[in-house]
C-alpha cells in the first residue's frame, strides 16, 4: 500500500506520465487524471495530522474507505468528523500524512473545484442550497456538466440532463416543488435537495455530514432506504449521531475520537468496546 | 433544445422591453435633437444644452450604475472604487481630446499646455499614439479591464471578501488618485484634463455634437442594460447569485468561483471605462478628483436608492440621486452631503429593494385592497345569515375580511 502511494506521488498531478513506459505497467493502463480502483481502495488517508494553533484536530488519523462501501463515523464533537471531511475536499490542508483517492489522485494537491470534479461529493453539515434559485435550477447548476465561464454563457439543458434532472427530482421526492424557490423549502427538504445535487453529480464518493439531521422519522428512514441503494455504484461516508439511522444503514462504523480512529467494526462490536463506551456511548 | 443566442437574447426580454428600448431610443436620437435644434429657445418644448448635458451626464453615471449592479447586486461584490475604472476611461479618452486640440492651447505649442509647463519637450511614451480616435477608446476600456483584472485575480485567489475587499478597492482607488495628483505622473496633475476643443474634427461645443453624444449614451446604457439581461438570463448569471448565496457549495459542486468573479468584475470595469469615455467630452473636464473615495462611494449609494440586483433600479437610482445632488448643490450647497447620508440611512432602513422594490410593494398593496374591496362587495351582497363568507373570498384576505365585516 505504502509503495503504491509514494510512486503515484512522484507522478505529476497534471497527470504527465514522466517516468512511465507503459512496459512496467503489466495489468492495466494508468489514466491521468482518472479514477484508478485497481486495488478495491476509494479513499485511502493514511496518517493525517492537522492542527489549528497547536490544537489537533486530526491526529495520525489513517483511514481506508473500499470502492462500493458504505462507511459510518461516529464520535463525539470534536472528534475531527468535520475536519476530516475538509481534508478530503480540498478546504484544508493537512500538515502531514497522505490523503489519495483511488490509487493514484492526491487530493492534497487539489483545488476544491478540482476534488469536486474527479467525483467526490459533498454534503454540509448544515443545509446549504441555494435559496434565491427555484429546486430545478439547484440541480441544474449541480449536474456533471463543464463548468467553465465560457461553457456558462451559451450553456442549454438538452433532453438527457432534463431526464437526469427529472430522475433526480423523484428519487429526492421533490418533483411538484421543481419550480418553487428552495429557500421556502423544509428543512428535511433542503437535506434532501442538497442529497439530490450530489446525486446529479454522480461522484464516486459521497460524503454526507449529518444528513438526516431535522428529518422526521419517516423522512429519516427513506434516506437510509435512499443511502442503502446507492450502495455498491458509490462509495458513501456517513458522519451521523442518530444511532437508529446509522444502525438501519448497516455496515462498518469507525468511532473518531480526539483526531484519530478510536475503534472500527460493525455498530454492536463496536458498541460494545469499553473504550468507545468510556469516550462517547456511556456519557 | 438548442435556439441560437440572437432568439434567446430577443426573448429574454421580452415584447414589453423591447418595446420600452425601441422607444427610448426613439427619443433620445429623433425627439431630443429635433426639440434642441430645430425648435426655438422661447418654445416650451425646447431642450436647452444645459438640459442634454445634465441628462447624458446622469446617464453615463447610470451605465456605471448598472455596471455596479453586475457585481454588487449578482454576484455580492461590493466595489468601493468604481470610481476608479470610470476615471481611468475618462483619462483614457481625455488623452485623444488633449490631442486634438493641437496648437490652439494658450501656448501654441504641439504638446498639451500642462507639459509645456512642465518644461517637458515632446510627449512621453505612454501617450504614443493617442492622436488615434480608435487607439484611446479602445485604451478606455483596456485599462480598466487589465487593472481590474490584474487587481482582482490576486483579491479573488486570496479569497478576500466582503468589507476587506471593499476596503482594498477604496485603498486602491485613493492610491490612484493621489498617483495622478503628481504632476510629473504627465496626465495635468490635479488640473487633470480640460479646455477640449474638438472631437474628430468637429467643434465639441456644437449643439450637433451635444445631440450625438447624448444618443450614444442612451445607447450605451440601453446595450449595457441588455447585455446584462441577457448574462443574468444565462447559466452564467445563475452560477453567480449562487457564488453570492452560497459560495461554498458552489465550489463544492465543480465550479471555480474565481474565474467567474474575476470575468463579472472585469467586464464591470470595462463598462465604467466605456461610460467615463463619453463622460469627459459631454462634462469638458477630467481630474483625479473624480477618483476620491467619496465619489465612488456614491456610486453604491445609487444602486442602493435603485434597487440592488434589478439591473433597472439602478438607473433610477443614479438619475434621483444626482438630480437632487444638482438641486441641492445650486440651492443648499452646504446640506448636500447630509441629505446623502439620510438617504443612504432611509433606503437601508426601510427600502431594502430601493425605489424598485417599493414601486413593487405599492403594487402588491394596490392588488391587495382591490381583491378586500371585491372580497366586502360580495359579502355585503351575500344573505345576511346563510352562506359563510369566507368561502366567496378570493385567497389569501379570508382573515382580514372577517375582521372587517
Amino acid at each position: 500500500m505504502r509503495v503504491e502511494s509514494s510512486i503515484s506521488r512522484n507522478a505529476p498531478a497534471d497527470g504527465q506520465k514522466e517516468g512511465w513506459d507503459g512496459a512496467a505497467s503489466t495489468s492495466h493502463v494508468l489514466k491521468p487524471g482518472e479514477l484508478d480502483l485497481s486495488h478495491g481502495v476509494m479513499l485511502y488517508l493514511d496518517d493525517i495530522t492537522v492542527s489549528f494553533d497547536g490544537f489537533r484536530a486530526l491526529n495520525k488519523l489513517s483511514l481506508q474507505i473500499d470502492a462500493g462501501e458504505l462507511r459510518c463515523i461516529i464520535g463525539p464533537n470534536g472528534a475531527g468528523k468535520t475536519t476530516m471531511m475538509d481534508v478530503i475536499t480540498g478546504k484544508t490542508r493537512p500538515d502531514s500524512g497522505k490523503a489519495f483517492f483511488g490509487q493514484t489522485i492526491d487530493l492534497t494537491r487539489l483545488t476544491e473545484p478540482q476534488i469536486a470534479h474527479t467525483g467526490i461529493g459533498r454534503k454540509f453539515q448544515k443545509p446549504t442550497v441555494f435559496e434565491n434559485h427555484s429546486v430545478f435550477e439547484n440541480l441544474e447548476l449541480a449536474l456533471k456538466t463543464d463548468k467553465r465561464v465560457k461553457k456558462s454563457l451559451f450553456a442549454r439543458l438538452f433532453g438527457d440532463d432534463l431526464d437526469k434532472i427529472s430522475d433526480t427530482l423523484k428519487q429526492i421526492r421533490l418533483a411538484d416543488q421543481a419550480d418553487r424557490p428552495a429557500g421556502l423549502l423544509s428543512h428535511g427538504q433542503k437535506q434532501w435537495l442538497e442529497i439530490g445535487m450530489l446525486l446529479v453529480q454522480d461522484p464516486k464518493l459521497l460524503l454526507l455530514d449529518e444528513p438526516v439531521a431535522g428529518m422526521t422519522d419517516d423522512e429519516t428512514e427513506r434516506t437510509a432506504e435512499l443511502f442503502v441503494s446507492l450502495k455498491g455504484k458509490h462509495s458513501l461516508m456517513v458522519v451521523e449521531h442518530d444511532m437508529a439511522f446509522v444502525e438501519a444503514l448497516g455496515g462498518k462504523v469507525t468511532v473518531l475520537c480526539e483526531g484519530s480512529v478510536l475503534a472500527e467494526g460493525d455498530l454492536a462490536t463496536v458498541q460494545a468496546d469499553p473504550r468507545v463506551i468510556e469516550v462517547y456511548l456511556g456519557r | 433544445m438548442r435556439t441560437p443566442a440572437s432568439v434567446r437574447l430577443v426573448a429574454g426580454l421580452g415584447p414589453k422591453g423591447w418595446l420600452a428600448i425601441a422607444a427610448v431610443a426613439l427619443v433620445a436620437w429623433v425627439g431630443v435633437p429635433l426639440a434642441h435644434l430645430m425648435l426655438p429657445e422661447s418654445h416650451p418644448l425646447h431642450v436647452s444644452t444645459y438640459a442634454i448635458t445634465l441628462l447624458g451626464k446622469i446617464l453615463c453615471y447610470a451605465v456605471v450604475a448598472v455596471a455596479m449592479d453586475l457585481i454588487w447586486g449578482f454576484g455580492g461584490i461590493l466595489s468601493l472604487g468604481h470610481g476608479l475604472f470610470f476615471a481611468l476611461g475618462g483619462y483614457s479618452f481625455g488623452m485623444y481630446l488633449m490631442r486634438q486640440i493641437g496648437r490652439d492651447g494658450s501656448y501654441g505649442a504641439a504638446i498639451p499646455d500642462f507639459m509645456v509647463f512642465l518644461d517637458w519637450k515632446e510627449l512621453p511614451w505612454y501617450w504614443a499614439g493617442t492622436d488615434s480616435f480608435l487607439w484611446c477608446l479602445l485604451l478606455a476600456m483596456a485599462v480598466p479591464g487589465v487593472i481590474a483584472f490584474i487587481f482582482g485575480y490576486f483579491a479573488f485567489r486570496s479569497r478576500i471578501k466582503g468589507v476587506y475587499f471593499s476596503i482594498i478597492t477604496q485603498a486602491l482607488t485613493y492610491a490612484a488618485m493621489l498617483f495622478f495628483f503628481r504632476n510629473e505622473t504627465g496626465f495635468g496633475g490635479n488640473n487633470g484634463f480640460t479646455d477640449f476643443k474638438r472631437i474628430l474634427g468637429y467643434s465639441i461645443t456644437a449643439p450637433e455634437t451635444r445631440v450625438v453624444l447624448f444618443g450614444l449614451s442612451v445607447t450605451l446604457l440601453l446595450a449595457t442594460i441588455v447585455l446584462g439581461k441577457a448574462l443574468i438570463a444565462s447559466k452564467f448569471g445563475k452560477v453567480l447569485t449562487a457564488i453570492r448565496d452560497a459560495e461554498n457549495r458552489v465550489m463544492f459542486i465543480g465550479y471555480n468561483p474565481l474565474h467567474y468573479k474575476l470575468f463579472i468584475w472585469t467586464l464591470s470595469a470595462m463598462l465604467c471605462g466605456l461610460a467615463g469615455a463619453l463622460y469627459v467630452p459631454q462634462v469638458g473636464i477630467i481630474n483625479p478628483s473624480e477618483m476620491s473615495v467619496a465619489n465612488s462611494i456614491e456610486i453604491a449609494i445609487w444602486v442602493a436608492v435603485g434597487g440592488r440586483g434589478t439591473l433597472i433600479g439602478p438607473v433610477f437610482g443614479a438619475g434621483i440621486v444626482n438630480l437632487s445632488k444638482t438641486w441641492f448643490t445650486t440651492s443648499f450647497p452646504e446640506y448636500w452631503l447630509f441629505f446623502l447620508g439620510l438617504l443612504f440611512i432611509l433606503v437601508t432602513l426601510y427600502l431594502p429593494q430601493g425605489v424598485v422594490g417599493l414601486w413593487a410593494r405599492l403594487k402588491a398593496r394596490k392588488a391587495e385592497k382591490a381583491a378586500l374591496a371585491e372580497a366586502r362587495a360580495s359579502v355585503a351582497a351575500a344573505p345576511r345569515a346563510t352562506a359563510a363568507p369566507e368561502a366567496k373570498i378570493p385567497n389569501g384576505t379570508a382573515a382580514t375580511v372577517a375582521k372587517g365585516a
